[in-house]
C-alpha cells in the first residue's frame, strides 16, 4: 500500500468523534489514549500530528493488534492502572467512549485531569431525545445506534447525560474549556445552543478538560 | 539411576568453538559485584548479518540460563538448530538482513567465555569452585565492554527470554543511553522464593554426586553428569505448563504398553525426562549451572533501587515491549505487569503484550505467531524512529 492510499484509509476509518479529538490535540504533543481500541486515533495522531503516543486498552487482542502496528499500548484497566502514571506526565489524556464502562467515573474523571495537563472526554448522551421517548413512551431501557446494547448485556454500567458530566465536573473543580456535541449522525451541532437543548439533542459530547 | 548414565562423557569444547572470542579487561580489570576485580578474561561471541555504517542496527541477544551464543545456527556440540532459530533470521522477526545480531556467552558460563573451566593461574588446575561469583549486573557489564569493543554506541535492541529478560532489564537500567529499545520477554525484575527454591533443588542434585567432588571434578578426571543431570529434568518440568505435559504425553506408556512393575521408565513423559537430562549434560558443565543459577537467584532490580522499581527506569527514554505468556508459571504475567508498572510511573514509553499459548515459559522459544508478529511490529516502528532502513 501506498503511503497516500495509507493517509487516505487512516482519514476515511476514523470515527466522527476521534476526528474531532484529533483536531484538538496539538501537533508534536503527548498523548495518552485509556481504552484505545485498535489504535486508530492513535495512529492517525501519529501520521498527522507527530504526536508522542501512549495507549491502554482493556483486550489483550486489542493491545496485540496496536503493537503490531509499532504504538507504544499496554494492557490495562482505567480504573485500577491510571494511579501509576505520575502527575502532568501527558499532554493529553484522551479517554473516548469508554467513561460510561468504567467502574468509578469519578475517580477516573480525576486521574485524567491529574496525568494530563488537559483531558479529552467523548461519551454517549443518555439524555438524548430518543432516549428519553424510549423510556417515557415504550417504558424500555433506551437502545439507540450508539447505546447499541440490550440492558442485561451491556457493558455500559455508568451511564450519563451531558448534563449529568458538566455537573460533576463542577463538582470536581474541573474546567471544561470546550464542549461539542453531535447529532445521531456524527456531525457537529451548531454550539449557540443552551445546556439544556445540548442535552435533548446530541447523541455525543466531548469535552475538552482542564485542572480546576 | 544407572539410566542417567549418558554417553562417555567429554567436556564441553572451549577453544575450537566457531564464532568469535575477544579478551576484554586487560587494561582495567572489571570490578565484580562480589568485590573481585577480573581481569583479563574472555568473552564468546557469535554475530549474523552486517553491522551498517553509523552502528545503529546492533540487536544484542542475551540468551537464557542454558542457552549460548549459539543462536541461529546448528549448535556446535549438538548440531540441533540453534535456540531461537525461529526468531533470528532473513525474514523472521530479528531480521539478519536488516539488523546485525549478537549474541555472547556469559560470563561463567562454558561455551568459551570465562568460567570456573578455566585455569587458575595460581594452582595451574581448573578454578571449579574458587572462581569468584558472577551476578546479572556483571554479565551486562561485560557485555557493555564487548560493545565498546566493537564500537557500537548505542544498541538499537536488547533482547532476551527469562534470564535474557534480566539481563535486557539490567541493562535499561544500568546503561539506558546505550539501549534504543528494551524487550524483556517471560521475565522478572527479582527472581522469586518459588524459583530460587527450584534452583536449590537443582545444585543440590550437582553437589549430592559423588563425582561432583567438591567442584574439583575436572582436575580428578570425573563429571557429575548424573546430578547435572537430575538438576536439568527437575527445572525442565517447570518451563513446561502442566497442559503442554498432559496434550504431549498424558500418561502414556513406553512401547509395549503395559506396566513393568519396576522404576524403569515406563512412562513416556519419564522417558522423555530422561532424554532431557541426559543430552544436557554433553553440552553444560555442573559448575557453570551452579553460578549461572546463583547470579538469577541474586538478581533483584527491585532491592538494588532502594525498594522501589521504578527508580530503576527513572527519566528514561528507552522504549520497552515487556512480553509474557497466560500459561507461564515460573515468570507469570503478574511479574512482567509489575515491570510494566513501575515504567508507567515514569511515563516510560512501554508496550505490554500477554500471549496466550499454553507452553508455559518455554513459549518464548517456540512457534508463536502471536509473538513473532508482536515483535516484528514492534521492532518495525522503532526501527522508524530509530532512522533505520
Amino acid at each position: 500500500m501506498t503511503v497516500t492510499a495509507r493517509v487516505e484509509e487512516l482519514r476515511a476509518q476514523l470515527r466522527a468523534d476521534l476526528q474531532i479529538i484529533a483536531d484538538i490535540v496539538q501537533p508534536g504533543s503527548r498523548v495518552l489514549d485509556v481504552g484505545c481500541g485498535d489504535g486508530a486515533l492513535l495512529d492517525y495522531l501519529a501520521h498527522f500530528k507527530e504526536v508522542d503516543g501512549r495507549g491502554m486498552e482493556i483486550s489483550q487482542a486489542g493491545v496485540n493488534a496496536c503493537v503490531e502496528h509499532g504504538l507504544s499500548v499496554i494492557q490495562g484497566d482505567a480504573d485500577a492502572d491510571l494511579k501509576d502514571y505520575p502527575s502532568d506526565a501527558f499532554d493529553y489524556v484522551v479517554l473516548s467512549q469508554t467513561l460510561q464502562a468504567t467502574r468509578d467515573p469519578r475517580g477516573v474523571l480525576g486521574e485524567l485531569v491529574r496525568i494530563g495537563r488537559r483531558a479529552i472526554v467523548s461519551f454517549p448522551n443518555f439524555g438524548g431525545w430518543r432516549s428519553r421517548l424510549q423510556l417515557l413512551l415504550r417504558g424500555r431501557m433506551p437502545v439507540t445506534e450508539q447505546l447499541c446494547y440490550q440492558w442485561y448485556e451491556t457493558p455500559n454500567i455508568h451511564l450519563c447525560t451531558i448534563r449529568d458530566f458538566v455537573t460533576l465536573c463542577r463538582e470536581l473543580g474541573i474546567t471544561i474549556e470546550r464542549s461539542i456535541s453531535l447529532d445521531a449522525k456524527g456531525r457537529v451541532r451548531p454550539f449557540y445552543s443552551a445546556l439544556r437543548l445540548d442535552n435533548l439533542f446530541s447523541d455525543q459530547g466531548i469535552f475538552l478538560l482542564g485542572k480546576g | 539411576m544407572s539410566a542417567l548414565n549418558g554417553p562417555a562423557s567429554r567436556p564441553p569444547v572451549g577453544g575450537e568453538l566457531p564464532g568469535y572470542r575477544v579478551e576484554l579487561g586487560a587494561d582495567t580489570p572489571l570490578r565484580l559485584d562480589c568485590g573481585v576485580d577480573l581481569g583479563p578474561f574472555t568473552i564468546a561471541y557469535q554475530t549474523h548479518g552486517e553491522l551498517n555504517q553509523d552502528k545503529s542496527n546492533a540487536i544484542l541477544v542475551c540468551h537464557a540460563l542454558t542457552g549460548d551464543q549459539f543462536v541461529t545456527e546448528s549448535h556446535p556440540v549438538t548440531g540441533k538448530p540453534g535456540w531461537w532459530h525461529l526468531m533470528v533470521g532473513p525474514g523472521k522477526p530479528l531480521d539478519t538482513e536488516r539488523y546485525f545480531i549478537l549474541c555472547s556467552n556469559v560470563l561463567g558460563g562454558c561455551m568459551g567465555s570465562s568460567g570456573p573451566m578455566d585455569s587458575d593461574p595460581e594452582t595451574g588446575h581448573p578454578y571449579g569452585l574458587k572462581y569468584p561469583m558472577i551476578t546479572v549486573a556483571d554479565w551486562v557489564r561485560a557485555q557493555r565492554l564487548l560493545i565498546d569493543h566493537l564500537g557500537i554506541e548505542q544498541l538499537f535492541c536488547v533482547i532476551g527470554g527469562s534470564m535474557g529478560g534480566m539481563q535486557v532489564l539490567q541493562w535499561a537500567s544500568s546503561y539506558p543511553e546505550r539501549v534504543f529499545t528494551a524487550v524483556p520477554i517471560a521475565a522478572a525484575a527479582r527472581h522469586s522464593a518459588q524459583n530460587i527454591a527450584f534452583h536449590e533443588v537443582g545444585r543440590q542434585a550437582i553437589m549430592a554426586d559423588p563425582d561432583w567432588c567438591d567442584g574439583d571434578y575436572q582436575r580428578l578426571g570425573k563429571r557429575p553428569h548424573r546430578g547435572l543431570a537430575v538438576a536439568r529434568m527437575a527445572a525442565h518440568i517447570t518451563y513446561l505448563s502442566d497442559e503442554a505435559l498432559h496434550r504431549k504425553f498424558g500418561r502414556s506408556l513406553q512401547e509395549g504398553g503395559r506396566f513393568t512393575y519396576g522404576f524403569g521408565p515406563d512412562f513416556q513423559v519419564e522417558s522423555y525426562l530422561r532424554h532431557q537430562g541426559i543430552t544436557f549434560v554433553d553440552r553444560f558443565d555442573a559448575n557453570s549451572y551452579l553460578y549461572i543459577t546463583r547470579a538469577m537467584d541474586y538478581f533483584d532490580l527491585v532491592e538494588e533501587h532502594g525498594g522501589a522499581l521504578p527508580k530503576a527506569f527513572e527519566t528514561t527514554k528507552v522504549r520497552f515491549c515487556v512480553i509474557s505468556f497466560t500459561s507461564d508459571w515460573l515468570f507469570p504475567t503478574s511479574e512482567s505487569r509489575a515491570i510494566v508498572h513501575a515504567l508507567n510511573a515514569v511515563a516510560a514509553n512501554v508496550s505490554f503484550v500477554e500471549v496466550e499459548s499454553d507452553k508455559g515459559h518455554d513459549a518464548f522459544l517456540l512457534e508463536e505467531p502471536e509473538l513473532h508478529a508482536t515483535l516484528t511490529g514492534f521492532l518495525n516502528g522503532a526501527a522508524k524512529h530509530r532512522g533505520l532502513r
